[in-house]
């Protein structure tokens, strides 16, 4: 199938964009295209005007500082997959990123895309909870704000956005010297969609500790150990059962099979934090 | 045989244009003033049409089955007993059958304003109730999709050889029920049509992807009432076919019918959503199969009820019951036993035909087989491969006419399986499983054996009676004024490596450099009448047939030759591309040169058929070749979550002699890629109204490059006794035996568990499910 008729605009700045798709509800940003090309050819979407947001400088600026990096919104997957910027990370986003669908899809797709289409199963949606990123929203006034991950994402395709929004970039704090991580996509070939994920982050020096189970249908659930309790947090998840209880406590759902499959990831993304 | 004739390693002489992009498609060609074509297809399994509106203004845009008076519906009859004929429209005009069926043909400059017409179109339908399930269709109250048939069946077919005493006789039995998913084929390149009326010739000329050029241009004339002369199908390059490309389309009828009523070129070209709601189904199988053993572990008979969910019509030529008619002879195997009856029904259901897919009905049949086999080895306490070897037809026994009459012509079958044990390391796998893995996956290993009949001809293919009944295989070589080789082909070939194999054909008997033959094929005002490619035929037939045209070449230019030589012909031979005699030798392209422009130096008596000959095969006996092959693997199961890992994957083939083993290679790597897709991820789901629940390529899994795992290939070399060089097809095995192999090591692996998998695709959830469901019955007991 090909898309129905769509005007086309691609502004130079933020501000543009929120003029353009502020003046028109029925208008669409498009970044990489990765989700919004299918649904377009599909016809599951047809908007008036599509704004193409990938000429935007601003979208494309990575800023360092000492505690975070803040990457624009159409940095793309490849970009971090290949190292070709900073990550504050000690190379978990480019794990991460190494493993989101195909090359091809990772060469266009961006991470503003990806985290503003909210689809459970991306691995940023996850991933990003873990790590207790920050999202930067622009308003058609030019208001900014800053949410976190855990707010912004409300459901399935479902964000903190308003109408007029634009998520203009995502900083991600910075992980210190001692800080691990563990990663875990459960999926029936290797590229297509997750059927459950664990992400696991123990960042002692910072007090962050968090395992997150996501791809389950909804938002990400994460587990949280207070400061000095991360590795108490860690050694639960050794015992299969009690992962499941955990889970459930915390708010993950599914049939048996799925079930099993959020306790594998969640395990074996601990296992490999503690393998590190 | 020479380094570049029969049996050589030649790379693909067509990979060059493939490998950078210069091939050309049906979806390459532009012609001035084409129109694109989208179709209205039905939304619904089951109704009748009350009405369709089309807006005024694009009435002219729009075909509809009003518009289609003086075309036929298609119609693919079998002349087997009891069979029920289907009329399929080419648009639909009162009811339709299928999600996906054709409403209407919208035309415009592109794609998508075609697409919008379609959107524009108002259907009201009147919903009926819908078979989609073959089972539920063969019920007494289903809802009828033929009316006149009175109910759901194309066929009931039956076999039945001393059935009646082998329960008696038998020590042990075990009955299981097995099924295999609806699939939907791959290709890369979907199907695709340009159709243009050339005024000039007063031609229908229809680009087609398709494997049979000859047999679209028939089922046309068929449906438009042309002669098949005012017909020119060209087939150009063509992304792989499988059988998908093996049938006429109502799409080609509908654009060829078009294209001359509107004096503009038209263009469809099927898109992955097509493809998978519309277009390719196969494979749909479920049985309920006994076998039986005797006391010393051998095979004494089978006993099988079969359904095959045959979709709503009759494709054309191959019929709805290929698969139905032939699950019957094949459901024995390469096992030699005296019991045996089967009863398989053809089920007419309210989703698109089922289309011969590579190994058409062998999966599903080896399938239900293999893995019944292993339950009874389990039964009975030996290892599967011994109650194999113990019932084996022996190559003592060759050539065998099994119990269901197939008529296998060569081979060691025993010695097959023999050489995977030792490859794969049988002894080693269960000391493994002993101790076990330290990870908690559970190992397990699956063998299956398949023979694959291939180049199957006038015999067989006669008592089907199905449109066409292949006969002679032609080829026309001619060599050309500069002494290059041209072999004209009616076979197509589209991933099969043909250009390159009959090549190798002709350079053994003549000699020709690779680089100055050409084979020329997809084109039927090129080439010679062919029932085209399919049931891998092509090495056998075109092969056969480009080597008897090359050997009345040889003769011809031997008689030229000798002549030049001023020697007798006698006593010169040809080699090397070059007529040698006593006192000299002389190249093919001097002799070449000598008949078209230097005939004055011709002998008096010459054959003034020149250097150009049409020259016909048939294989000494028509029944088919049998190559075959033993599959074993090793998979490591998460009981956990089920997932599943190839560990290892052996295979012995026997394929005869192979022109072109590289290719043969490929062939089996792509074929077992596939049949890992059946075993483990494709699965086109519908729901109870009998909608398609994948309708793009995330949901419906095809396995990639990292779900394949290194094949061991290992190759034995019996002759077939009928061909011309002893050769054999071996197109379609790698698809038949990897769902079998894989299940019974995914059931080995569990047998401890009590869980047992039936059903293809294997799934992580349908074994965790399977699991679970051991462990319930467990707790009951």
């Amino acid at each position: 199938m090909k898309a129905a008729a769509f005007d086309y605009a691609r502004p130079d700045t933020i501000a543009e964009a929120c003029a353009l798709i502020a003046g028109d509800h029925d208008a669409k940003l498009m970044a990489g295209g990765q989700s919004l090309g299918p649904m377009l050819n599909l016809r599951l979407a047809q908007p008036s005007l599509l704004v193409d947001i990938t000429r935007i400088k601003d979208l494309a600026r990575i800023e360092e500082r000492d505690d975070a990096v803040t990457f624009g919104a159409i940095v793309t997957h490849a970009a971090i997959e290949d190292r070709r910027i900073a990550d504050p990370t000690h190379g978990f986003l480019s794990r991460v990123a190494r493993g989101i669908a195909y090359r091809a899809v990772r060469t266009r797709g961006t991470i503003g895309g990806s985290l503003a289409h909210a689809d459970p199963a991306a691995d940023w949606v996850s991933t990003l909870t873990a790590l207790g990123a920050e999202i930067f929203l622009t308003g058609p006034d030019g208001a900014q704000r800053r949410v976190g991950m855990k707010d912004f994402i409300h459901g399935a395709m479902s964000t903190a956005l308003e109408p007029g929004e634009i998520l203009d970039g995502v900083r991600i704090p910075r992980f210190s010297a001692s800080a691990r991580f563990g990663f875990e996509k459960i999926c029936r070939k290797t590229g297509e969609f997750a059927e459950a994920m664990g992400v696991a982050v123990h960042d002692p020096e910072r007090g962050v500790c968090r395992v997150v189970a996501g791809a389950g249908g909804g938002r990400p659930v994460a587990i949280e150990a207070s400061r000095g309790a991360g590795a108490r947090l860690l050694d639960r998840f050794n015992d299969a059962a009690a992962v499941r209880d955990m889970l459930i406590e915390a708010g993950v759902t599914g049939d048996d099979y799925k079930m099993r499959l959020q306790v594998a990831a969640v395990r074996r993304a601990v296992a490999e934090l503690a393998a590190r | 045989m020479t380094d570049a004739g029969i049996g050589a390693r030649l790379p693909r002489k067509e990979d060059d244009r493939y490998m950078r992009g210069r091939g050309r498609y049906v979806g390459d060609i532009r012609l001035p003033g084409m129109l694109e074509v989208a179709f209205l297809r039905s939304p619904l399994a089951h109704a009748r049409i009350v009405s369709i509106r089309v807006p005024e203004a694009l009435r002219e845009k729009v075909v509809l089955a009003g518009d289609l008076l003086d075309v036929k519906p298609i119609r693919a009859d079998t002349t087997l007993p009891g069979f029920k004929s289907s009329t399929q429209p080419v648009l639909a005009g009162d009811r339709v059958r299928h999600v996906g069926e054709l409403i209407a043909l919208c035309m415009a400059p592109t794609r998508a304003e075609a697409e919008d017409i379609v959107a524009e179109i108002e259907v009201e339908f009147d919903e009926l109730p819908a078979v989609t399930e073959m089972l539920a269709g063969r019920a007494p109250d289903a809802p009828l999709l033929h009316e006149q048939w009175g109910d759901n069946l194309f066929l009931i077919s039956l076999t039945d050889v001393s059935s009646a005493e082998m329960k008696a006789k038998a020590a042990y039995s075990v009955t299981r029920e097995l099924r295999t998913a609806r699939q939907v084929m791959s290709p890369i390149e979907g199907r695709g049509v340009v159709a243009e009326w050339d005024s000039r010739v007063e031609q229908l000329v229809v680009h087609s992807a398709t494997q049979q050029p000859h047999i679209v241009r028939s089922g046309l004339a068929e449906c438009l009432g042309l002669d098949e002369g005012r017909i020119r199908v060209i087939a150009p390059d063509v992304g792989g076919g499988f059988g998908y490309k093996g049938i006429l389309l109502a799409e080609e009828v509908a654009l060829a019918w078009t294209t001359r009523r509107i004096g503009k070129p038209l263009r469809w070209i099927e898109d992955r959503r097509e493809n998978l709601t519309a277009g390719a189904d196969c494979r749909e199988h479920h049985y309920r199969l006994t076998a039986y053993a005797d006391a010393n572990g051998r095979l004494l008979g089978l006993d099988g009820e079969a359904s095959v969910d045959c979709g709503a019509y009759s494709a054309y030529p191959f019929s709805a019951c290929l698969e139905g008619g032939q699950i019957g002879s094949l459901l024995p195997g390469l096992y030699d036993f005296a019991h045996y009856r089967c009863r398989v029904h053809s089920v007419a259901t309210n989703k698109p035909p089922i289309l011969p897919y590579r190994g058409v009905a062998r999966t599903g049949a080896c399938f239900a087989l293999e893995v019944t086999l292993d339950a009874l080895a389990r039964k009975i306490g030996i290892e599967p491969t011994a109650l194999r070897l113990n019932s084996l037809v022996r190559p003592e026994q060759m050539p065998f006419d099994n119990i269901a009459k197939r008529h296998f012509d060569s081979g060691d079958y025993p010695e097959a399986l023999r050489r995977a044990i030792a490859a794969i390391d049988l002894p080693g796998v269960r000391a493994r499983q002993k101790t076990g893995e330290p990870d908690g996956r559970r190992i397990g290993i699956g063998f299956s054996m398949y023979a694959e009949q291939a180049g199957h001809g006038t015999s067989v293919y006669s008592a089907w009676g199905i449109p066409f009944v292949p006969g002679y295989e032609q080829c026309q070589a001619r060599f050309t004024p500069d002494g290059g080789l041209e072999l004209r082909i009616g076979a197509h070939s589209h991933g099969q490596g043909l250009e390159t194999t009959l090549s190798q054909v002709a350079h053994s008997i003549l000699g020709v450099p690779h680089d100055r033959i050409k084979v020329v094929h997809g084109d039927t005002a090129l080439t010679p009448y062919s029932t085209g490619t399919w049931g891998s035929r092509c090495m056998i037939m075109s092969g056969g047939a480009v080597a008897a045209a090359c050997d009345t070449l040889a003769e011809r230019v031997k008689h030229i030759g000798a002549s030049l030589l001023q020697a007798e012909v006698a006593a010169v031979r040809l080699e090397g591309g070059e007529v040698v005699g006593p006192n000299g030798r002389i190249g093919i392209a001097e002799i070449a040169r000598t008949w078209y422009r230097r005939p004055q130096d011709l002998p008096r008596d010459v054959d003034p058929g020149g250097l150009e000959v049409t020259a016909g095969y048939k294989a000494a006996r028509d029944t088919g070749t049998f190559s075959y092959a033993a599959h074993a693997t090793v998979v490591a199961v998460d009981p956990e979550t089920g997932e599943t890992e190839i560990l290892d994957y052996v295979i012995v083939e026997d394929g005869g002699v192979l022109v072109n083993p590289m290719i043969v290679d490929g062939q089996i790597i792509g074929g077992t890629a596939q049949g890992i897709g059946t075993a483990f991820y494709e699965e086109m789901l519908y729901d109870e109204r009998g909608q398609p629940l994948a309708s793009t390529l995330s949901d419906y899994l095809l396995p990639g490059p990292t779900e394949m795992p290194n094949l061991r290939i290992l190759h034995m070399e019996t002759p077939s006794p009928y061909t011309r060089f002893g050769q054999k097809g071996i197109g379609e095995g790698g698809a038949i035996a990897p769902p079998a192999a894989l299940a019974n090591a995914v059931n080995d692996a569990l047998h401890d568990l009590g869980a047992e998998l039936l059903m293809s695709p294997i799934t992580p959830r349908r074994i965790v499910e399977a699991i679970a469901a051991a462990q319930a019955r467990e707790a009951a007991e």
